[in-house]
């Protein structure tokens, strides 16, 4: 019964999209069908979840299938409802606000695409989720994968958007090459197509590292760790904003599920494998806010603290395995938690900041955060929210954020505390978590400066307004989980409890682990922060009315004639911390130097592209593709004769090579 | 008697294969690939005696091989006009060198081949494989499609002894599917050298090089 609440909440989203495409294209009754029935599969889904949660083992669902090596099984445990959770409850939210943020009537041209798309990718997440048979697996992995090129090429009359289509496109299929292989040599260990359980392969068998790695690549590839994230920013930047939102705070974390769930089957794993998700957390999580400090371009700037959130998840993730190779259930229960509730959080809190980001895009019509200025003025409401997430993704407690990374602290204070030298030294990495926190506020002082305060930069921020009410409700509806999740934690708690069980762990770590990390208590002190901070607030503005202030321009510093120019920008903000990180962000500055006492006029630029993608991949990609247009005009000669002499030539070698293995043998 | 045939039968074949491969009379070329295809044809017989499957084989190349093929590519010249190959991308020296080479190849490599034991040393292989060599080299070399054809029948040749080695074991149907598709592909061959010959006034396949992309 609950397996068919979910999979009938998982089907309603895969065609909540299709009622939309038989009607006309300046109909608006396909976009309110396709929301309820989104809404009605959200409904099944979560009345399933919670099914699931009071079922006292994981549901398994086995249908006949024709599909050799396949079969339809699902499975519904701990670990699937974390990731089942967001991606209904995000789905419903991006619908509800998709219908003022992508309306029929104004996009006539690819609304009802648009609609048919993330109903696929909300439906197949969710099947990505409970499937348990790796061809079904890889079947509804490749469908999520398809709709999220189509949602990120919405608008392909562009050039950038077809373009970031085709590197999402390159990276999802490099990714799910590593996994066909992953899964052959997974099926190979046990015989089987199907998902085994928890903890019963030998971590130290020959093949268990390897097949690991594969994991780690072609679900890091989607989970967008850091040399892997190459689709990222320019996918998410180019996509709509609820499109966004979905695809940086639910699709990339069906690769954290993956990783999961591979490295669950393993018992006692080398200690390597901890240490090299640590190691590629920590840069991502590193280099990701280093490189959203250097954005411009706000969209691109929320995709790039995607790459640090996934890495912060991944930090998590390398102490419970850390903790699994050394046989030390409080570490693994801590890092597991922390990863798994970051997952939820992060979902919750980075749909917010895209949708607050929509919401000003809607107003101003750009990206770019030079263009904006003085927002809070004519969005107050936006501003209110957008603060609310970005309070929550910085780690700051009363909200959510906070509450994921003080359980991978906790992790890292107990390793800190272990005799042995190598679960101690892990405790290095806690300070590049706490630098994490820290450039993400400052990444977000400087994103909410440019962007809500200081004087409009443009005639479009000074004419800028509210969303309508759709879009609002469902960020409000976002920004209340967020709080409640900040300060009563501990209704997660059995969530957790269930997951950290169910990936396998002895039956009384998840006390323990939960014993440690006192959420009752953390609720106690976030709501006393919170009063604190409400009534700090209230005396001040008691105190602004008070004793009324002149007030003058922003940065005007007692200058009597201030431009909206004269502001910090996007680029001056962050050079500082810009400069810091030179060394892996490569910026570049187009500079005019400024000579003499009447200078002329100049004028500066700085951007930062990606070292990955625009350093690396493409200019390779570029010379390869030059080599093989070469060699292809070499090759056709247009003469029958050569075409068939190549033929000969492959066979002769073909037939050489088998007489020489087998004269091998 | 059987085998001293068997010794030398492929020195035939073989000098068959190396005469079409440097003659530039195309009238003599296609009678000295009826005669290859006639000869060939006994294979069947030689190896595996005289019995019904056997019989069939061997009656059905030659009617094909040695009779109607190499008469419908006689009223093909008749009727195009052609006479003689003179334009080759090498020339037809060099092609035979090359064909000796081939065929030296094809003995030493025959040994190396995972082979039943029956047939290690047996020249029958190194034949097959150096006949295929020939019809390879007369199909890349020449320039006039007819060539190109006669070429391609060569190769089937040599693929037809290699399959008369295991006849036995290969279902008839299968063998006489062989020779069915060697008869259409040679009707459809004619065909599209009439409409060759039409398009560009020439046989030569030269032209056919603007078609690369």
């Amino acid at each position: 019964m609950t397996m068919n609440l979910l999979l009938t909440g998982a089907l309603l989203l895969l065609v909540s999209g299709v009622p939309g495409l038989l009607l006309s294209r300046a109909s608006g009754l396909g976009e309110r069908i396709a929301l309820l029935l989104v809404a009605a599969g959200t409904v099944c889904g979560l009345t399933g979840v919670a099914g699931v949660l009071r079922s006292p083992v994981p549901l398994l669902l086995h249908l006949p299938w024709s599909m050799p090596g396949g079969s339809l099984s699902l499975s519904a445990d701990g670990v699937a409802l974390i990731f089942l959770l967001p991606i209904f409850i995000i789905s419903f939210c991006g619908a509800l606000y998709g219908l003022g943020y992508w309306k029929q009537a104004e996009h006539q041209r690819n609304g009802r695409k648009l609609r048919f798309c993330y109903g696929l990718l909300a439906g197949s997440m969710a099947l990505v989720v409970l499937a348990a048979n790796a061809v079904l697996f890889i079947i509804v992995w490749e469908l999520m994968a398809l709709a999220g090129y189509f949602l990120i090429t919405t608008e392909d009359d562009k050039e950038p958007v077809r373009k970031a289509g085709y590197v999402y496109f390159a990276a999802t299929h490099l990714g799910t090459a590593a996994l066909l292989v992953m899964f052959v040599l997974l099926g190979q260990t046990t015989g089987s197509l199907d998902f085994v359980k928890p903890q019963s392969l030998d971590g130290t068998a020959p093949l268990a590292g390897l097949i690991f790695f594969l994991a780690l690549l072609g679900f890091g590839s989607k989970a967008g760790f850091m040399p892997l994230h190459l689709w990222l920013p320019g996918g998410h930047g180019s996509a709509p904003s609820h499109v966004s939102a979905i695809l940086s705070g639910v699709m990339i974390k069906t690769g954290i599920y993956g990783i999961v769930r591979v490295a669950g089957f393993y018992t006692a794993p080398p200690a390597w494998w901890g240490w090299l998700l640590l190691v590629i957390g920590t840069i991502s999580g590193v280099m990701g806010v280093a490189y959203a400090i250097a954005q411009h371009d706000l969209k691109r700037l929320l995709a790039y603290h995607s790459v640090e959130n996934i890495g912060i998840i991944g930090i998590g993730l390398g102490l419970a395995l850390i903790g699994r190779s050394y046989h030390l259930p409080l570490l693994t229960g801590l890092g597991l938690a922390g990863a798994l509730l970051h997952v939820i959080n992060h979902s919750l809190f980075k749909s917010l900041l895209f949708y607050t980001a929509g919401a000003v895009i809607h107003a101003t019509g750009t990206q770019e955060i030079d263009r904006y200025g003085g927002l809070i003025k004519s969005m107050p409401k936006t501003a209110v929210l957008f603060v609310g997430a970005a309070v929550a993704i910085c780690g700051l407690p009363p909200l959510n954020g906070f509450v994921s990374e003080w359980l991978i602290y906790l992790g890292f204070f107990q390793a800190v505390q272990h005799s042995s030298i190598g679960v101690a030294l892990s405790a290095m990495f806690a300070p590049a978590l706490a630098l994490i926190g820290g450039l993400a506020v400052a990444c977000f002082v400087k994103v909410f400066g440019i962007t809500f305060l200081g004087n409009p930069r443009t005639e479009a921020a000074r004419h800028g307004h509210e969303a309508p009410a759709s879009m609002w409700l469902s960020m409000s509806l976002i920004l209340l989980f967020c709080c409640l999740l900040g300060l009563i934690p501990w209704v997660v708690q059995p969530l957790l409890r269930r997951a950290i069980l169910d990936w396998g762990t002895e039956l009384h770590t998840a006390a323990a682990t939960f014993a440690v990390a006192r959420l009752p208590w953390l609720s106690i002190a976030a709501s006393v922060l919170l009063l604190v901070l409400l009534l700090l607030f209230g005396w001040l503005n008691w105190q602004r009315h008070r004793y009324p202030q002149q007030r003058g321009a922003t940065w005007g510093c007692g200058y009597q004639f201030a431009t909206e120019r004269m502001q910090y920008t996007a680029s001056s903000f962050a050079d500082t911390l810009v400069s810091l990180f030179s060394w892996g962000l490569w910026p570049q500055k187009h500079d005019c130097k400024v000579l003499g006492t009447m200078p002329t006029e100049s004028h500066f630029s700085s951007h930062t592209p990606d070292l990955v993608l625009d350093r690396m991949v493409l200019p390779l990609s570029t010379h390869i593709a030059q080599a093989c247009r070469w060699l292809r005009r070499q090759l056709q000669q247009g003469i029958i004769g050569i075409y068939l002499l190549y033929m000969g030539l492959a066979v002769a070698g073909l037939l050489a090579l088998s007489s020489l293995l087998g004269g091998a043998q | 008697m059987t085998e001293q045939l068997l010794q030398l039968l492929p020195f035939a074949v073989i000098l068959l294969g190396f005469y079409v491969l440097a003659s530039q009379r195309l009238r003599a070329c296609v009678e000295a690939v009826a005669l290859q295809g006639a000869l060939i044809s006994c294979y069947p017989l030689l190896l595996h005696g005289f019995e019904g499957q056997a019989l069939m084989l061997s009656g059905g190349a030659l009617l094909l091989k040695g009779i109607v093929i190499p008469l419908m590519l006689l009223r093909a010249m008749r009727k195009l006009q052609i006479e003689r190959e003179i334009e080759s991308l090498i020339g037809f020296i060099p092609t035979l060198v090359v064909g000796v080479v081939v065929a030296a190849g094809a003995f030493l490599f025959a040994d190396t081949l995972p082979l039943a034991l029956e047939h290690h040393h047996s020249l029958v292989v190194p034949t097959a494989l150096a006949t295929m060599g020939c019809g390879f080299l007369l199909i890349i070399t020449r320039r006039k499609a007819l060539t190109q054809v006669l070429g391609y029948l060569v190769l089937e040749n040599g693929i037809y002894i290699f399959g008369a080695l295991i006849s036995k074991v290969l279902p008839a149907m299968v063998e006489a599917g062989v020779l069915l598709d060697l008869l259409v592909a040679v009707f459809i061959m004619g065909i599209v050298l009439h409409q060759i010959k039409r398009e560009f006034s020439t046989l030569d396949t030269q032209p056919l090089t603007e078609l690369k992309e």
